[in-house]
């Protein structure tokens, strides 16, 4: 569990917007560019690392209660995508990182996956 | 003037309430013989700043740290209360409306009044302008709590209609092929739910389950329609379009299995787990497709929690 204040720092990230909810607590991760795997596979509250930067990004981490979004390999999200992501209190971050090495660096800091936790992806029993 | 005046939340609880529902009752009242300098200290004991005196059960005056403070600079503190308490006492009864003792207060610039029973004069409290403030801000607080616990009330609106069976039903209109508008369906159907105030996990299985259904409308038809209904122990979902139709449902089920375009895919979909996405968060997923025509999904979430 850490804050995305921290997270930036492992990341070498930068705040797209959102920065009056940096204190926000994180303990799950997940990392995909493939939305569809994003909603068959993750969980509320986690991170989502992407190298996509399109609208459904946003959409798909709306359907699955996701509120924070990093994108990965100095991806740059258009104005669109952070209008979104500002109506629907989201924060975004930004990272020159490739995928592999941020996803690499959270987990060895203790940001798990969903499978790590024993919890169905939808919380049913 | 009278056009713009407004009448308060504030006000209208100064009407509804009463001087018994915000008077403090434990009183500290004094005897006549006590002295100053006794009354110094239950005042700091107490952390009062004035009570009521009475005698054999009756009140005849009242005395206040104003009275004290005279005293100490006069070198009086051997003095007894009775010779230094105001005798003339206004008092407010406990059923009167608290606005009485608003403008009590304002008239006659008193810190605080002695609450005196209709029946045998007996002193019931004492009301100081800070019960007042207190009481109310405390009503306004249950009046919060209420009303956020209504919002929040699951369903509630269900409770509020009555019919033997209750369907609230929600309709989107979906266009073809239009990337950056598409999942603004599930998104507005998602708010409603929320809005309804279902179960969060309950509103995300369904936002997710419409969410693949309108993409497969978005990439494969030329637009089609996304309907939610609503009743007390269910969400069905609907989705329908007079698109290609699948050709076998069974292999279009297997997770992989795709027939999307290369530009789907590169947008994050179409890697053949949209249907399979919709059967895992669903209760219960019927689909019916005919080649030329048309597919059309139904969806089921319980919403007792219950398979």
């Amino acid at each position: 569990m850490m804050t995305l204040k921290e997270i930036i720092v492992i990341l070498k990230a930068e705040v797209v917007t959102g920065a009056d909810k940096l204190n926000m607590k994180i303990q799950i991760g997940c990392a995909a560019d493939l939305m569809s795997d994003i909603l068959a596979f993750s969980s509320p509250g986690a991170l989502l690392l992407t190298g996509l930067t399109n609208p459904q990004v946003i959409r798909t981490a709306e359907m699955i209660d996701i509120k924070a979004i990093c994108f990965v390999r100095a991806k740059k999200p258009d104005n669109t995508i952070t209008t979104m992501a500002d109506d629907l209190n989201m924060v975004l971050l930004r990272t020159d990182l490739p995928m592999f090495e941020s996803c690499g660096r959270l987990y060895k800091e203790g940001i798990v996956s969903i499978d790590n936790l024993g919890i169905d992806k939808n919380g049913r029993e | 003037m009278a056009e713009n005046k407004k009448y308060t939340k504030t006000q209208e609880l100064t009407y509804e309430l009463r001087v018994k529902d915000v008077m403090n009752r434990t009183v500290v009242a004094v005897s006549p013989k006590t002295t100053i300098n006794e009354l110094r200290e239950i005042f700091r004991d107490n952390r009062i700043s004035g009570t009521p005196v009475e005698d054999k059960g009756k009140l005849i005056g009242i005395i206040s740290i104003e009275d004290v403070i005279n005293c100490l600079s006069e070198g009086e503190m051997d003095a007894i209360v009775a010779d230094k308490m105001s005798t003339n006492v206004e008092v407010l009864r406990p059923d009167e409306p608290l606005v009485h003792a608003v403008s009590k207060f304002n008239k006659s610039g008193f810190g605080r009044f002695p609450v005196i029973e209709r029946d045998g004069g007996k002193l019931a409290g004492v009301i100081t302008k800070g019960d007042i403030i207190k009481g109310i801000l405390e009503k306004l607080e249950i009046h919060y709590h209420e009303e956020e616990i209504q919002r929040h009330r699951a369903s509630y609106i269900f409770d509020d209609i009555v019919a033997d069976q209750t369907t609230l039903s929600f309709q989107y209109n979906i266009k073809s092929k239009d990337f950056n508008r598409a999942g603004e369906s599930s998104s507005q159907l998602k708010k409603a739910l929320n809005c309804l105030g279902i179960q969060p996990d309950l509103v995300r299985r369904s936002a997710i389950a419409a969410y693949e259904a309108e993409m497969n409308i978005v990439v494969f038809a030329d637009g089609g329609r996304l309907s939610a209904a609503v009743q007390t122990s269910q969400i069905k979902l609907t989705a329908s379009d007079s698109g290609p139709g699948i050709p076998d449902i069974e292999k279009a089920m297997q997770p992989g299995y795709s027939t999307a375009p290369d530009w789907v895919q590169e947008l994050g979909f179409g890697a053949g787990m949209g249907l399979m996405n919709i059967k895992n968060c669903t209760d219960k997923m019927d689909i019916q497709s005919e080649i030329g025509k048309g597919t059309h999904i139904t969806a089921i979430i319980y919403l007792n929690n219950k398979k």
